[in-house]
């Protein structure tokens, strides 16, 4: 089936905070949590976008205003038209009556939020930020058991989420954590869970062309984030040799992931 | 299912087509694991470029188009990956580009000390004004870059792939014969074509324009290798939306030695390679024939 972008208007934007704002669509997609889109702006570029507000009828993307691209995002109107492809990847899984626990930093909550909404019954969640400007979503999971922590301290616990990680395993037997966020943060989730014998799943984020698996742009060791993940499993993870180390350039080039994500940012 | 060609044994006459994953070690490797013969890295240039913005490929359902717009590191930037290479125990073939002969020299007299199995001339990307296909539509430059690349790489079997867009492929592969190419591969992608946003009102690619690969372009394909085979007596790496192992019978009784496959990872996955493989083994022994005995088989 021919799956060019689908020209989207938005229904809705909302601005968090100065960082960050959700573009809402009234669209039904078949979603999976942890599955991206490909938003395009006609003349200016096409990027991926984890889909972080989902129902039946509607859709949301969490953009957070960086780039060329993004504050261009971040600037559009209820009206305003967006090419969307997708959704790609694999998503997130679940065992039914599992005790999970979810660990964000920065807008790593984005692709976790969905998955968050669909786990039944409950669930532990901790979400960290350099600041409380940064915090996103806060409020949306009442109910569960939340803890919030900021690098300076401004909300919550001051401190890493790693940390709040450590005291949650010490009172509970989980049996998966979900993780997004920085990769040096994820990769000391999956350490921790690691130790622990606990499961583990990552989303990582890598520069993406296709989407669907064949231009290479995305690889990360062996595998292509765009289709073979962007979630993987701890008996993945354990052979990623590039997770936390690794990633590629637009140009294809391999650098430090240091490298990477200055370009990233520019 | 073992195959020679140009002196090399290959597990399968499958071929990763240039451009398709193809960028890190890691990748070409767990190709190679997936049945694949040969697996050819994604065209290295002169000097580092990104390549055009996206959307860059966009599936069509029946074939894709693509503007990637020959993205590389350059050759004199990939240290770590030239290492990894060097250790492999697979075939391998290094697709190159120039933006001129001295350029492609200078390309291949660099990558050939790096020892890949084959040298693979990309004299046929639609996506760069300034690369590529602006070599292989005109029989004297095709010439050129293969007489003087061909200088300065040693034993190393040198390939140049070819474009449909030729006015006659066949006296491309001839000027390519002449200049001492060891084998031809063809086509790379077909057109270029274009698709417009009609919501928009704009052209979807980046780039505006781009070529087109997988099942819908299987007919030009088989008619260039078939022109191909007519003109000279290389062999030839026959791709151009091989997607099944039926595909590859009909590519090979135009003539083709090996079939690359590219655009069919999307709709058959990564496994494709060993699916073809076993398909063509199939209908070679339900037909009580054999690969040598098929190829040509349609020139009478």
């Amino acid at each position: 089936m021919e799956k060019k972008p689908v020209m989207l208007k938005i229904d809705q934007v909302q601005c968090h905070n100065e960082n960050y704002a959700t573009l809402f669509f009234n669209h039904g997609i078949e979603f999976i949590p942890g599955q991206f889109v490909m938003l395009w702006l006609p003349e200016i570029d096409e990027k991926p976008y984890t889909v972080s507000f989902h129902s039946k009828e509607r859709f949301g993307v969490t953009v957070e205003a960086k780039g060329r691209f993004s504050q261009r995002a971040v600037a559009l109107k209820p009206g305003d038209l967006v090419g969307v492809r997708g959704p790609f990847g694999n998503g997130f899984s679940f065992d039914a009556h599992a005790n999970v626990c979810f660990v964000a930093g920065g807008c790593g909550i984005a692709p976790l939020a969905p998955m968050i909404e669909s786990v039944p019954g409950s669930k532990t969640i901790i979400q960290g930020a350099r600041s409380d400007d940064y915090l996103l979503f806060k409020d949306r999971f009442s109910g569960s058991d939340v803890h919030y922590c900021t690098d300076d301290g401004s909300f919550g616990q001051k401190g890493f989420v790693t940390d709040a990680l450590a005291d949650a395993m010490a009172n509970n037997m989980f049996d998966m954590v979900y993780t997004c966020g920085p990769e040096v943060m994820m990769k000391k989730v999956f350490d921790l869970c690691e130790a622990n014998s606990v499961r583990c799943q990552i989303s990582l984020e890598r520069y993406m062309r296709c989407g669907f698996g064949v231009c290479g742009a995305c690889v990360c060791g062996k595998e292509r984030v765009c289709v073979d993940g962007p979630v993987f499993e701890s008996q993945q993870i354990r052979t990623l040799d590039d997770f936390n180390k690794k990633a590629l350039l637009k140009s294809g080039k391999a650098v430090t992931l240091n490298d990477y994500f200055s370009w990233r940012s520019a | 299912m073992n195959v020679n060609f140009l002196g090399k044994q290959l597990k399968s006459p499958t071929v990763l087509a240039s451009g398709i994953l193809g960028n890190s070690f890691d990748i070409l490797e767990r190709v190679h694991g997936a049945g694949c013969g040969i697996v050819t890295m994604k065209s290295i240039g002169p000097a580092p470029r990104d390549g055009h913005n996206n959307p860059t490929v966009i599936d069509l359902g029946h074939g894709l188009i693509n503007a990637v717009g020959l993205p590389t590191p350059g050759f004199r930037h990939m240290d770590e990956e030239w290492e990894d290479l060097e250790k492999r125990d697979f075939p391998l073939s290094a697709s190159i580009y120039g933006g001129s002969v001295s350029e492609f020299v200078e390309v291949a007299k660099f990558v050939a000390e790096k020892g890949p199995d084959f040298i693979e001339l990309n004299i046929s990307c639609p996506n760069s004004a300034k690369h590529g296909m602006l070599f292989g539509t005109n029989p004297e430059s095709s010439f050129d870059v293969v007489s003087a690349v061909k200088r300065v790489t040693g034993q190393i079997p040198v390939i140049p792939k070819l474009t449909p867009q030729a006015l006659s492929i066949g006296e491309i592969a001839k000027a390519c014969e002449e200049a001492g190419a060891d084998a031809l591969c063809a086509i790379n992608t077909a057109g270029p074509g274009m698709l417009i946003d009609i919501e928009s009102r704009k052209p979807i690619l980046a780039y505006k324009k781009g070529g087109l690969s997988g099942q819908m372009i299987r007919p030009i394909a088989v008619r260039c290798v078939y022109e191909i085979c007519q003109q000279t007596t290389l062999p030839v790496i026959g791709l151009g939306g091989v997607t099944t192992g039926r595909d590859a019978v009909e590519m090979i009784m135009a003539g083709a030695t090996l079939v690359g496959v590219g655009s069919a990872v999307k709709s058959r996955g990564i496994d494709v390679f060993s699916t073809i493989t076993r398909e063509l083994a199939q209908w070679l022994e339900d037909h009580g024939t054999t690969l040598e005995e098929i190829r040509g088989a349609a020139h009478g």
